[in-house]
Formats: C-alpha cells, sequence, structure tokens
C-alpha cells in the first residue's frame, strides 16, 4: 500500500486534489480490510515463510530440528537427509562416497523425495522454488555440482511444503499454503499445469496413492480433497474439525487413512475401484491411547503378505508420557482392521520428529525414524511367518535400544 | 484402396475438422462477453458510474454494435490450420524464408486487414471523436464548412493493420500455431478457465508491448499515410488540430488508453480461437481397439496407428489406454477368433517400434553426418578451438555450398529450410551418398581425405586466421583455410593461397551475410526432435502395456516380442546418449515467460530422453529376474543389468 500511503499524505500536505484524496483513501480502507478479511479466513496467511514451512513440515518442531527432512530411494538402499544448514546427504547402503547437495537456491528444505522408476533424480521442496537434483549413482564425486539441479519455480507458488512424484515417475505435483492452485510439473519439459480450487486458501500436503490413481491434498482449512488422475477432477471432503494433517494409502489404494489436527483418532476413507469414490464411510476407527497431544504423522509400509503396519507419532508435552510411536497392524481383507501392536521408544529424552518405512525390506518392514537430538535409527520388524495373511502378529523389536547398532554407528556423524 | 482412403478421411473429419468447427463456434459464441468488456473498459468512467452504465447498455442493445458483431464473427471463422509438428528453422536465412514465403505472405496480408477491420469496429463502438473517417472542419482562411481528415479514426487503423502484422509474424516467430499436448488430461472447461488469466494476461501485454512500437512508428513514418490517404480521398487536413505524428499529439492518454484497449480486445479474440481449438485439437479421442464388424475395422487402434494424418490422437489413446484401462489392455492382449493370432498386439507394438527405430536411424544418421563434418565444424562452432576438434556442433549446410563437404562420405544430414524432419525425407537422406558434389572425383581423392585432417591437427600455428573466422561467426566459410591448407600442402601453390586468403577476406567483410547463414545453436537437435511428442507416447504405451502383460497377459503373446523391445530400446538410449553428447545438446532453452507461443518443443528432447529411461525402469523393475530368461545380446543384457541395480 506504499503508492497509496504516498497518494494519501502527499493530498494531506495541501494539494487540491481532494476527489483523488478520497479515492485513494477508500480504496486503501478497502484494501485493508479486504486483507484482514482474508487473514481471518485464512490465518496461516499471516505467517512469515519460515513460520508456514515449520507448520506445516512432515519434520515436527521443523524450525529446531537437526534435521530437516528423509527420504528413502523407492527401490535401493540409499537415503537422503536434509540437515539444519540447508545441505542435503545422501547415504548409501555399502559404504560408497556421501554426497552433499548445496544450491544457493536450497534454503528452508521442507520435503524431499526421489523420483520412483529413475535412479538418479532428487526432487527438493525449498522456500523460493523446487530443485530437482540430478545424481549419477555411478560418479565418485562428493560435491555435486549445481549444474546437475534443475531449478522449477512458478510466481506465487512459494513456499513448498509438499511434492508427491507419480508412481509411474512421469509427474510431479507440488504444492505450496499460500497458492490455491497446486503445480503438476513435467519435469523434463519444465513445464506446468496449475489445478486450481479456491476453497480452502492453500494445499499443504500431498500423498498420492501407490497405484497411482488418487492424490489427495490437504488445506489449511478444514477441508480436503481427493483428485482422481485420469482426467484430474476432484471431491471436496469437508473435515470435521481441524485440518487434516497427514495421511497414507494403503499399499493397494483403497483405502486412506488420515489423522486431523487436535483430534486422537485415526479416520478412514475407502475407495472402490476407478469409477469413483464409492463410499463413504468415514466412521473413525477408534485408538486406544493414553496420549493426550493430536497424532502428526501416518505411515503406510509397503505391502506385506496381507499385514501393514500404521504407526502413529503422539508428542505429549503436557503429561508426563515420554512421546513414543504407536504400531498398528491392519487388515485390509475383508474389511479393513486396526489392530494395535505395541510401541517404539527413543532413548530418555529423544522424541520421534520423522519417521517412514524402507520401501522394500526383504524380510518384513524397517522403520526410519528421525529422533530430536538428531539421530537415525532404524528399526526392524521381522515377521516370524510371513506367508500367513495377516495371521500371526509379528515379532517385533520395540525399543529403540535394540536397533541395528551399525546403523546407530554409521550415521552418528549426522549429529550436529 | 481408394474405399480406405476416404474412410480414413472421414476419420480425419470426424475428429480433427469437426473439433475445430466447434472451437471455431465457441469462439464466436464467447464474442459478446469480450464485446462487453470492451465496451465497458472503453466509456469507462470514474465519476459518473450510472451514466457510465447506461450509455453502456444502450450502446450493447443499438444496431451499430450488433452489427459489428456480425463482421466480427465472419472474421473469425478465418483460420490457419496448426501444427502438431513445429517447424524449427535451422538460421536466420531460413526464418528470414519463412517469414517471406508467398503463403506467409498472404497470411500477414489477411490478419493486416482483419486487424483493419476490427479496429474500424473498435472505433465505431468507442464513438466519440473516433468514430469516422471524414468529419465536418472549417477551414481557417475561408471559414467554409469542409470535410477533414480525422487523424484519429486513421490512427487505430492503422494500429489494426500494424497489430495483425505483428501477430502474424509473431506467430511464425513463436511457433504460434504449434499445438503441443499437456501433460495431463482436464475436461475442456476447467482447462479453459485455468488458461483464462494467462491468455488475458499475455493479451495486455502484447497489445501494450505493440501499442507502444506503433506510436514509436507512427511518430517517425505518420505523415505517409496521412498525406496519401487525405490525398486520394480529396480529404482536407484540419490545421487547428495537433497532428498526432508529433511529440505532443502523442502524448494524449485517452488516446492511449484507447489503443491499448482496442489492441487487448483484439489479441484476446485471437488468442481466445487460438485457446480454443488448441484444447479443442488436444482432447483425448478413444479409438476402439478391436470391433466385431469388418467396417469399422479401419477405425480400429491398430489401422489408425498407421496413418500419418491420426498418428498423434492414436498414440496418445494408446499411452491413455495402458495406463488407466484395463479392459481395453485385455483387448489387446486377446487372441483374433477364429485362428488365435495376437493380431492386436502385434499390429500395435510393430508399429511403436517402426517409430522408435526410425527416431535411432535418425540420430544414428544425424551423429555420422556430424562426426564426418565434424572437424570442419568444430573450428566454426567454437571459439575454443583447441579443444574442440573432437567436438562438434550442428551439420554442414551442404546443399548450398556443394565444394565445402571435403569428406563427406555418409548421409549429408541437412536441416532443410522450410519443413521440418519427415521420415521418407530421413530415408532418403539416410541412403543417399551425395553424389551429386561436383568437388567428389577431383580434390577429394582418398589420399587428401585421409591425410588433411592429420595435418590440419599437426598444424597448430595456422589457426589463428581460422579463429578469427570463427568468432565471426560462419559456419559456411571457415572451411576455406582447410582447403587452402590443403592445396598447399599437396600443390604448394601459392595462387591459391592468396586466392584463398582473398575470398576470406572478402567474406570476412560481410558480417550481415554470417549474421544470416550462421546456424542457431540447438535448433539441429531440436528439429531432430520436433516430433517426439509420438514417440513418448509410444515409449509410455510399450512400457506400460508390456508391464501390465506380466500379470494381465493371459496367452503369453507379449513375452514372444519382449526381445524386438528391449533391444530396440536399449539401441534408442545409446543413441539418445551419443546425441547428448554433442555441444548445445544437452543446454537449457531460455524460458519465455508470457507468450502465447508454445516452447515446449524446445524441451522435448529431454523429455524424450527421461520417458525412455521410465519405459525402460518400468519393464525392469516389474520383471525383475526374469528378464534373464529373455534371448537378448550380451551387450544390452549389460545394459539392462545397470538398470536392474539402478546404476543409471
Amino acid at each position: 500500500y506504499g503508492l497509496l500511503d504516498e497518494i494519501t499524505n502527499s493530498a494531506e500536505e495541501g494539494m487540491s486534489l481532494t476527489h483523488c484524496n478520497h479515492a485513494a483513501f477508500a480504496v486503501r480502507r478497502f484494501s485493508l480490510w479486504a486483507s484482514s478479511f482474508h487473514g481471518s479466513l485464512f490465518p496461516h496467511l499471516t505467517l512469515s515463510s519460515d513460520e508456514m514451512v515449520a507448520e506445516f513440515s512432515q519434520m515436527l518442531d521443523w524450525s529446531d530440528s537437526a534435521l530437516r527432512s528423509f527420504a528413502w530411494h523407492p527401490h535401493t538402499d540409499k537415503f537422503a537427509v536434509a540437515l539444519l544448514d540447508d545441505s542435503i546427504k545422501i547415504y548409501k547402503s555399502n559404504s560408497s562416497p556421501t554426497p552433499t547437495l548445496k544450491h544457493r537456491c536450497q534454503r528452508s528444505v521442507c520435503a524431499l523425495q526421489w523420483k520412483p522408476l529413475c535412479g538418479s533424480a532428487l526432487a527438493v521442496a525449498c522456500q523460493s522454488c523446487l530443485l530437482i537434483w540430478h545424481v549419477d549413482p555411478a560418479s565418485l564425486s562428493t560435491r555435486p555440482s549445481s549444474g546437475c539441479a534443475q531449478v522449477l519455480s512458478h510466481p506465487g507458488h512459494s513456499p513448498i511444503t509438499s511434492i508427491a512424484w507419480s508412481p509411474t515417475g512421469s509427474l510431479l505435483v507440488s504444492a505450496s499454503p499460500v497458492d490455491t492452485s497446486m503445480m503438476v510439473w513435467d519435469v523434463a519439459a519444465e513445464s506446468a499445469v496449475p489445478l486450481q480450487r479456491v476453497g480452502g486458501g492453500g494445499v499443504t500436503y500431498l500423498s498420492w496413492s501407490p497405484d497411482g490413481s488418487r492424490l489427495l491434498a490437504a488445506t489449511p482449512s478444514a477441508l480436503f480433497r481427493v483428485w482422481e488422475t485420469r482426467m484430474w477432477t476432484c471431491e471436496r471432503w469437508p473435515c470435521l474439525k481441524g485440518s487434516c494433517q497427514s495421511a497414507c494409502w494403503s499399499p493397494d489404494g483403497g483405502c486412506l487413512l488420515l489423522s486431523m489436527q487436535g483430534e486422537r483418532v485415526i479416520y478412514a476413507l475407502t475407495f472402490s475401484d476407478l469409477t469413483g469414490i464409492n463410499n463413504t464411510y468415514s466412521s473413525p476407527v477408534t485408538a486406544f491411547f493414553l496420549m493426550k497431544n493430536h497424532l502428526k504423522q501416518l505411515f503406510c509400509p509397503p505391502f506385506f503378505s496381507g499385514s501393514s503396519f500404521v504407526l502413529r507419532a503422539g508428542d505429549s508435552q503436557a503429561d508426563n508420557h515420554p512421546s513414543v510411536i504407536a504400531v498398528f497392524k491392519t487388515r485390509s481383507s475383508p474389511v479393513f482392521e486396526l489392530l494395535p501392536c505395541g510401541f517404539v521408544m527413543g532413548e530418555a529424552g529423544a522424541e520421534p520428529r520423522f519417521m517412514q518405512f524402507h520401501p522394500h525390506f526383504q524380510h518384513g518392514a524397517l522403520l526410519t525414524v528421525c529422533w530430536s537430538d538428531g539421530r537415525i535409527s532404524h528399526v526392524p520388524f521381522y515377521f516370524s511367518s510371513a506367508g500367513l495373511l495377516g495371521g500371526d502378529s509379528p515379532q517385533q523389536a520395540l525399543a529403540s535400544n535394540t536397533t541395528n547398532p551399525s546403523s546407530n554407528k554409521l550415521y552418528t556423524e549426522q549429529i550436529s | 484402396m481408394c474405399l480406405c482412403e476416404t474412410k480414413f478421411l472421414s476419420i480425419y473429419f470426424q475428429v480433427v475438422i469437426w473439433r475445430a468447427v466447434a472451437s471455431i463456434a465457441w469462439s464466436v459464441l464467447l464474442l459478446p462477453v469480450t464485446t462487453a468488456v470492451f465496451v465497458l473498459l472503453s466509456r469507462f468512467s470514474l465519476f459518473h458510474p450510472i451514466q457510465w452504465i447506461s450509455d453502456c447498455t444502450s450502446l450493447l442493445t443499438a444496431s451499430s454494435t450488433i452489427f459489428s458483431l456480425v463482421v466480427l464473427c465472419g472474421i473469425m471463422s478465418l483460420f490457419v490450420f496448426p501444427l502438431v509438428v513445429p517447424s524449427i528453422p535451422c538460421s536466420r536465412m531460413a526464418l528470414l524464408g519463412t517469414v517471406l514465403h508467398p503463403r506467409q505472405c498472404v497470411h500477414s496480408l489477411v490478419y493486416c486487414t482483419m486487424g483493419m477491420l476490427v479496429m474500424w469496429c473498435a472505433s465505431v463502438t468507442i464513438g466519440g471523436r473516433y468514430s469516422t473517417l471524414g468529419t465536418p472542419c472549417r477551414q481557417s482562411e475561408s471559414g467554409e464548412v469542409v470535410t477533414c481528415l480525422n487523424e484519429y479514426h486513421l490512427f487505430l487503423l492503422l494500429a489494426g493493420a500494424f497489430m495483425g502484422y505483428s501477430h502474424s509474424f509473431l506467430g511464425v516467430v513463436q511457433n504460434m500455431y504449434y499445438v503441443s499436448f499437456q501433460p495431463i488430461q482436464q475436461y475442456k472447461y476447467p482447462r479453459f478457465k485455468g488458461c483464462l488469466p494467462m491468455v488475458v494476461k499475455c493479451s495486455v501485454i502484447q497489445a501494450l508491448y505493440s501499442a507502444r512500437n506503433f506510436a514509436a512508428l507512427y511518430f517517425f513514418f505518420g505523415y505517409v499515410p496521412k498525406t496519401w490517404i487525405s490525398s486520394t480521398l480529396n480529404l482536407q487536413i484540419d490545421s487547428s488540430l495537433q497532428p498526432l505524428d508529433s511529440l505532443t499529439g502523442l502524448l494524449d492518454f485517452s488516446l492511449l488508453y484507447h489503443l491499448s484497449i482496442s489492441g487487448a480486445f483484439l489479441y484476446l479474440t485471437w488468442y481466445l480461437t487460438v485457446l480454443l481449438f488448441r484444447i479443442y485439437v488436444t482432447e483425448a479421442y478413444s479409438f476402439p481397439v478391436q470391433s466385431t464388424f469388418t467396417e469399422d475395422a479401419e477405425q480400429c487402434l491398430p489401422k489408425v496407428l498407421a496413418e500419418k494424418n491420426t498418428l498423434f490422437l492414436a498414440l496418445q489413446d494408446l499411452a491413455l489406454l495402458s495406463q488407466h484401462s484395463l479392459s481395453r489392455r485385455l483387448e489387446v492382449f486377446n487372441l483374433s477368433q477364429p485362428g488365435g493370432h495376437p493380431h492386436n498386439w502385434n499390429a500395435i507394438s510393430g508399429e511403436c517400434l517402426c517409430l522408435l527405430s526410425e527416431l535411432t536411424q535418425r540420430l544414428v544418421a544425424h551423429q555420422d553426418a556430424v562426426a564426418s563434418n565434424g572437424r570442419v565444424k568444430s573450428q566454426s562452432a567454437s571459439s575454443d578451438t583447441r579443444s574442440a576438434s573432437s567436438s562438434s556442433s550442428g551439420t554442414e549446410d551442404i546443399a548450398e555450398t556443394p565444394r565445402l563437404s571435403v569428406p563427406v562420405l555418409t548421409a549429408p544430414f541437412t536441416p532443410d529450410v522450410d519443413s521440418p524432419f519427415s521420415s521418407p525425407a530421413i530415408r532418403r537422406l539416410v541412403g543417399q551418398q551425395d553424389p551429386h558434389s561436383p568437388w567428389s572425383g577431383t580434390v577429394q581423392s582418398p589420399h587428401i581425405m585421409r591425410r588433411g585432417p592429420k595435418l590440419w591437427s599437426a598444424s597448430t600455428g595456422e589457426k589463428c586466421p581460422v579463429r578469427l573466422l570463427g568468432e565471426k561467426g560462419s559456419s559456411r566459410f571457415s572451411v576455406i583455410p582447410l582447403h587452402g591448407l590443403e592445396t598447399s600442402v599437396n600443390s604448394c601453390s601459392c595462387h591459391t593461397l592468396n586466392c584463398s586468403a582473398q575470398v576470406k577476406s572478402f567474406l570476412a567483410k560481410r558480417v550481415l551475410i554470417m549474421y544470416l547463414f550462421n546456424k542457431l545453436p540447438e535448433a539441429s537437435s531440436q528439429a531432430l526432435f520436433a516430433d517426439s511428442q509420438a514417440h513418448i507416447w509410444a515409449l509410455q504405451g510399450l512400457s506400460h502395456l508390456v508391464a501390465a502383460s506380466f500379470s494381465e497377459d493371459q496367452f503369453g503373446v507379449v513375452q514372444t516380442t519382449l526381445p524386438n523391445i528391449l533391444s530396440c530400446l536399449v539401441v534408442l538410449l545409446e543413441a539418445v546418449d551419443r546425441h547428448f553428447k554433442l555441444p548445445h545438446a544437452s543446454s537449457k532453452p531460455v524460458r519465455t515467460l508470457c507468450s502465447m507461443g508454445d516452447s515446449t518443443y524446445k524441451t522435448l528432447r529431454f523429455a524424450l530422453r527421461a520417458a525412455l529411461k521410465t519405459a525402460i525402469y518400468k519393464i525392469t523393475t516389474t520383471f525383475g529376474e526374469h528378464l534373464n530368461a529373455v534371448n537378448i545380446s550380451t551387450e544390452h543384457r549389460k545394459r539392462l543389468q545397470q538398470f536392474l541395480e539402478f546404476k543409471e
């Protein structure tokens, strides 16, 4: 409003343009009123860029966390970690050199994701743009040049808080809480198609179903959308209370589990086949837990012989209970079920910040947890009878002190 | 045969022509809306809103406006057919040739007239001082009333002609009539809604640019049309008014406002037509995979794939069905009844493989041409001559300068001036051995050809003049010192040396010629991949079908062609990899913000490379260890092993 201010000020100084003065004053009043109205409608728009990233990042307490983001490669034993100093390190299983990625546009990294069906491409959601790193797996260089990165940006589309590759690797969708449209990128051609829906005031979280047929888009308001990816139409889901915090799809894409802000229940939506969302019960699957606080993250591992897990992390600052990860066993046939299974706790004082399943662990499920002290630990779950359809309860290593000691040793250098 | 052709034409008519008609109909229907907005804006007055609204409504219902609408509707139905494959000029000369082509001249003329007509309608609608060409005025000395030239009206009309020409010109330069396909499918209405802000923004920006340029042009040359019109129509020039080709005349805010508003209106009508046409043409069309009736067989996917007119639509449909439609995939994998032959799959995979191997051949031919001319080209392409002896850029324009084709043994791959690469042309070129070169028999004995390059690389001291030439950017003439060098070595003729030096200095002075004939960097690479959207779809379709066959193919029809498909993909990958090692091939084009021209064709080669790798990964991750049982050569197996280990 600098210009309008200037106009009103100069008019007050005694110029005789009373018409202009009044008009400018009215316009300024109106715009102030409109912006405050808009801000009260969508309170997240009053946040600064960094606060917004911290608010909507999947990493809990993003701003003071040593680890900013984490991503397993979907096909190989390789993962990428974004650190507090905005650099990204890539670790591989067989102790080959660990490349460090740095770029001048790479600030406030909020999300990482490897491109499926590709060995090298890593998408990074930054404050001002989207970076696509092409890290040659065969190269021995530890500092890939910034020429290896593609910069994708669109005016008005920043900060980017969530990205999702399509499972076929052909498209990348990015979302920003300030932009009502999400961008569908054709990365190689560097062109974007905006998909705009005004309601909700932005898009905070994206999750693509594993079969690629649907895409969840959560907004900062109490509303989320499920897009079908054939003709890109969407269904609105006004939530009960609070915005959608996190979500995960069942491995066959038929069921969507959601957690809401300020609620202690997990919601499930089931979808029939491609013809559309069939029904639609959103009966809350109650979670029997002692935690007072809300759920923050949900993750489903890839499909393993009929049974899979849902994890929820809760943090409870109010009580003296330490923050724990709850493990559920799920069963999708004949009806969707969630069975409580156990807890994963960290060392004393450490709280879980982020978790992700290894996408293709051979012997069961491998959960990777980022803790608040900057440690990354791997928690393996071995199925005692992998063939049976969720019949037997799997053996599991419950506490983090039984985690793979070698992994702890290997990654201690990340504690910064 | 004749029957077949009419059938194909009927499909073509059904799909493409009908869509064109529908899009034009829609843009005509949208015209009243844009006109209403234009009227509202042109009569805008801040302090008398009620009068403004009532004026506008009465104007919109007036007969003159409706008459102008009818005229405008007539204008809309003129249309130039868009291209699916962009035309990429390889040098500035070629671009000039396209712009000065008679067809393009007619096109520009038509657009100039249309622009004038629209501006005439606009000036009538605005009314006031713009409405007619002649106005009554009082002559200063005698005091009698005569008809004078209304310069404002003339100004708007000329602006319309200027904008029409610049639209037509930019249409060629920015490839506005190239239609690209979106990466995702959307219904028409949401897509139109999504694109509308962009189109409005583009037309406003373009109108502002044009208004600025036209005002400058009128300032310098405005008196020419003014005196001409006034003398032919016997109109007086009102000397009491400020002439518009002066600085004070042009700095009229209301005039500039109306100029930009009507310019934006003009561009908006054209851009909307282009946008609607793009949306309609790129909509997916679902062809039946097989038909129970023989008379419909020509409309089925395998047959349509073989037809050039409908190739893009058919491939798009193939890519979509392979990803989204289980029932249609099953039809593809089905066996024929009776007989039990996998005709559908054979035809579809055959067509796709044919397309892909054609691209491979094209790339290999290009690389051979570059490799054979590389030594020649490298000196001119980059000023860094020392390292450039192995590298090369673009291709030599042999058709124009046959004497320069020094060691051409393989096909001279010349991106030709008028048209983008078409496959028959490539096949012709591949087979050709350049027998027409007048020098092939005389100078180019094998002896010289063998020795020339060696001598060249050894004589570093001689490079300076060449570098001079190279810096000036001549690709055409830089070979002359090489030629001179050879002859000097072979015959030690001082005369030739002198002669070549003279020619060299003569040509070096003609900067304009060099500028015109200088090859645009990466243009040849863009031209090679101009129609690669088809290949991308073929790759997507094939890979998804093959991956789906792992669980859905009951009769094992895909397994028989799997070795062919894999080796075709790997060979193409090798060719593409080698192509990206050429200079300029991997450099990214500059992004243009906000223009209606579609620049997607500039990045098609990257898209093709990504699609190719994804396709191979799709197959290898689906089949996994089963690939070891597939019968392919060891090198290809080695390459595929890299993919299995995610090392690519």
